[in-house]
Parts: structure tokens; sequence; C-alpha cells
């Protein structure tokens, strides 16, 4: 099979070693299942050396910063992000789980106030290896599934 | 940080030196009551008390307080008789009532609800309980009736028995006795062990935990017992519930293996937990504890509102 290669696009973010299967996920997270997400470009189940299978997501046109990015890192860990000016990568980085999670995680606490009131779910990152969040309203802690399975 | 328009929801906002400040102006108020039978700190300042659900004995404690610093207070001890039954949200009822108080206390059945209250209201809030989550005041009342009646915390060998699944009261206790040199007896029927994080989040900090379900084993150990009851209501599920009722008793026989020194504390109310027969030993310092709620939440209040 011949090497997938980023420079297909001319501009925008290429997000590349998400876990097959999770590329809808990744555009939900980032806000790009709107009309005026942007251009999508999808792969999946690509093979991978690191992932055995992958996904890859191309936003033509759009550059993701660095904070909204790293909001994947909760499903795609190992997903590295590259910048594309004029057909070339300028900028490449991994992502990371950033400090707090406004706004994309829904606290699995049915008891919870953010689940009955008009408040954003926010989370605290208290370990990052294993994934553990506490929840800024209720004060649990979720981790693993918990995770994936609220997001 | 300043005391002065700060919330107080959960104690793991609180460093030790807080926690510390708290404990000696609760102690400065009730020699200040002592001598004078009231004080008027808080003269003109009124108190919003809003309940959601019933808490008696919390409620009261709080305006008790707030009498004896000579402010008022105002609020409600049910939901059901307030506009909350016509749907209105819990921001738009702390907007509303903070217009009528300088300091709002907020008990909800919702974990986080205080959360939310501090994050809308001007005006200071204080978190009352909310749900199964947090219920700081009694914590730092615990710790003031611990250092009144032994001088220090540091150095007790504690147990904590009962409910220690379900029960916030000692999940909180527990993390706040973390800042101090304490060895910690956690003493509860299989299905009512303590939760796993808590425990391995002591041990980090340097405790030293034993968890056990044998209550006479260890009672020589003990300086102070902190008894607390097996609660029906927290149980999803009745049978498991049977399984465990009245686990423990705590009676004068029990005591008789216990030092003369231990102390046995209990959050109130109880049910079968502690023999009433315990009351008028030397053992006995749970009704003591319930007064330390006065102090501790004038200073509380206090405090916030700026007047101390």
């Amino acid at each position: 099979m011949p090497e997938l290669k980023v420079e297909v696009i001319p501009e925008g973010t290429v997000i590349d070693h998400i876990p097959a299967g999770k590329w809808l996920k990744v555009i939900e997270i980032l806000g790009l299942t709107r009309p005026n997400g942007g251009t999508l470009l999808i792969a999946s189940n690509v093979p991978s050396k690191k992932l055995g299978r992958k996904d890859i997501v191309k936003i033509e046109g759009r550059y993701l910063s660095e904070e909204e990015v790293n909001k994947i890192a909760l499903i795609a860990p190992l997903a590295t992000v590259n910048i594309v000016k004029d057909y070339k990568i300028v900028e490449k980085f991994k992502v990371e789980i950033p400090d707090k999670i406004v706004g994309i995680l829904r606290c699995p606490n049915p008891n919870c106030v953010s689940n009955h009131e008009h408040v954003t779910p926010k989370f605290r990152v208290e370990s990052r290896e294993p994934l553990k969040l506490r929840c800024h309203y209720c004060e649990r802690t979720i981790e693993g599934d918990d995770i994936l399975g609220n997001l | 940080m300043g005391w002065k328009g700060r919330d107080v929801i959960s104690i793991r906002d609180f460093s030790k030196e807080d926690i510390e400040f708290v404990l000696k102006v609760a102690e400065r108020l009730e020699e200040g009551l002592n001598e004078k039978g009231s004080l008027d700190y808080a003269r003109g300042k009124i108190l919003a008390t809003l309940f959601f659900e019933p808490s008696t004995r919390t409620r009261l404690s709080f305006e008790s307080a707030m009498h004896r610093l000579g402010g008022s207070v105002i609020g409600f001890s049910s939901a059901s008789s307030t506009s909350v039954k016509k749907g209105e949200s819990l921001a738009d009822t702390i907007k509303t009532v903070e217009q009528y108080s300088d300091v709002i206390v907020i008990r909800h059945p919702m974990e986080g609800a205080a959360r939310l209250a501090a994050e809308v209201a001007e005006v200071p809030v204080i978190n009352a309980g909310d749900g199964s989550n947090q219920h700081p005041t009694q914590t730092l009342l615990d710790l003031y009736t611990i250092k009144r009646a032994f001088g220090s915390i540091d150095g007790l060998t504690i147990g904590l028995l009962g409910d220690l699944k379900y029960g916030r009261t000692v999940h909180s206790l527990a993390e706040a006795l973390a800042f101090y040199d304490v060895e910690l007896y956690l003493i509860s029927p299989e299905l009512l062990r303590m939760p796993k994080h808590i425990v391995e989040e002591l041990r980090e900090k340097g405790l030293e935990v034993h968890e056990t379900t044998d209550l006479e084993e260890v009672i020589p150990e003990l300086d102070l017992l902190y008894v607390t009851r097996i609660q029906r209501e927290r149980f999803p599920d009745e049978e498991e519930y049977l399984k465990v009722k009245g686990s423990y008793q705590v009676n004068l026989s029990i005591l008789k293996n216990a030092k003369e020194s231990l102390r046995v504390m209990h959050p109130l109310p109880r049910v079968d937990e502690i023999h009433p027969e315990v009351d008028k030993s030397k053992h006995a310092l749970y009704f003591r504890q319930v007064f330390s709620g006065v102090p501790v939440r004038m200073a509380l209040l206090g405090l916030t509102l700026g007047v101390l």
C-alpha cells in the first residue's frame, strides 16, 4: 500500500495516529461536525506500524490551536498533529492532555448538579497515567471506560 | 487567601493553615460566648439558609451561630415551599436570594450544588451538605471537638467505625486528618469498606492506615472512636442493607477493654450503634461535638462576612 502523504492538502491541519474507528469522535470533540467546521478528508482503518490500524483526519484551510487539539488526547493519546502551509509541514507536535477538560465530557454521576442544571461540565486532570479526572462539581473521580463512555 | 467573601464548599479547598486558623477563631469565640452569652460582630447582617432537603440539626446550628453573632436569619427548610417546585433553576434561586442576604448557607440533595451556587453568587456561600459529596463544616467541627478534648490532634490513634463506604462525614474527616500525624483504624463490614482511592490517598500522604472488621480486637489501641450510622437511605439495594444492619454496637461492655481516656464521637443522629448507657460515661463526646458546631459555624460566618 502506498504511503499516505500529508502534503495532499495545501493548507490546514492533519491529525495522525488516531486509533482506528475514532475519527468521528475526534471531529465531534473539535466541533468540526458543524456546517462551517471546515472541509474534512478522512482516512480510516489505515495500516500503521505504531497502532496496527489508525485513522487520519485532515482539515483543509483551518489551523487548529494546540489547546483545541489537546482535547483529543482523551481518546487518542498517541495522536500527532501536523500544521501544513503551502503543502509543507511547518509544525508538528504530539497531543498532550490539558490540565482542565471543559465542555467535552459529561459527568457519569447521575446525581451531579452538572447533569441537572444549565452548566458546562468541567474536570481537573488528577493523573495522566493512568488517566484520572475529577469532576469540578461533584468531586468524583472517573477513569477508563467511564471517560470514554461519557465523551 | 483572604477570608472576606470566601466560599466554604469542600474540605479539599482548605490548607492545614486554613483549618488551624478557623479552629483558633472558633476557640476565641467560644471563650467570648462563655463570658458574654452572645456577641455582636454580625449586627445588621443577614444569613439566608437554603435547605433544599431537611436537616434540622445543621440548620438550627447555623441559625444559632448567626444569632449568637448578633445577626439575623431568613430561609426555608424544604424545597417544596419554594419556586423550585415551579421549575426555577438553582442559579436563579441563588441570584434572587443574594439580593436579600449577606451570606448563604445551602444544603442540597445534588452533588456539586454548593459549588455551582458559589459560582453564581456574589455573596459568600457555605456548603451545609451536597448529596453524598461534602459537608465541610461538619469536618471542621469534628476537628475542633478533637482538639478541644485532647489538646492536640497530632499523635492520636483514631478509629473510624461503621459505614465507611457511603458516609461522607468519614470521607472528609479522613482527608482532613491526613494533614496531621495520626494513626487510623478503619473498622467496617466488608461491604462498607472505605473506598480504595481514599485509603490509597491517605497512605500516599504518609498516614499509617489499618483496615479491619473487628472492633473488639482494636478498641484497646484507640484514643478516639468515631462512630457512624449505617445509612439505610444510601443503599441502592435493601437486601444489602439488611446484611450489614446492626453490625456494631458500642456499649459499656465493649468499652471495658478501651483506654480510660478513649472518647467516642458520632455526627448524629444515631440509631442503635451507640447504646444510650454510654451517654453518661466519661467516654461520650458526641453531645459536646454537637455544641462545637456553634462556635465553628460562628467562625466561618464571621470570617466570610469579614466581621471578625
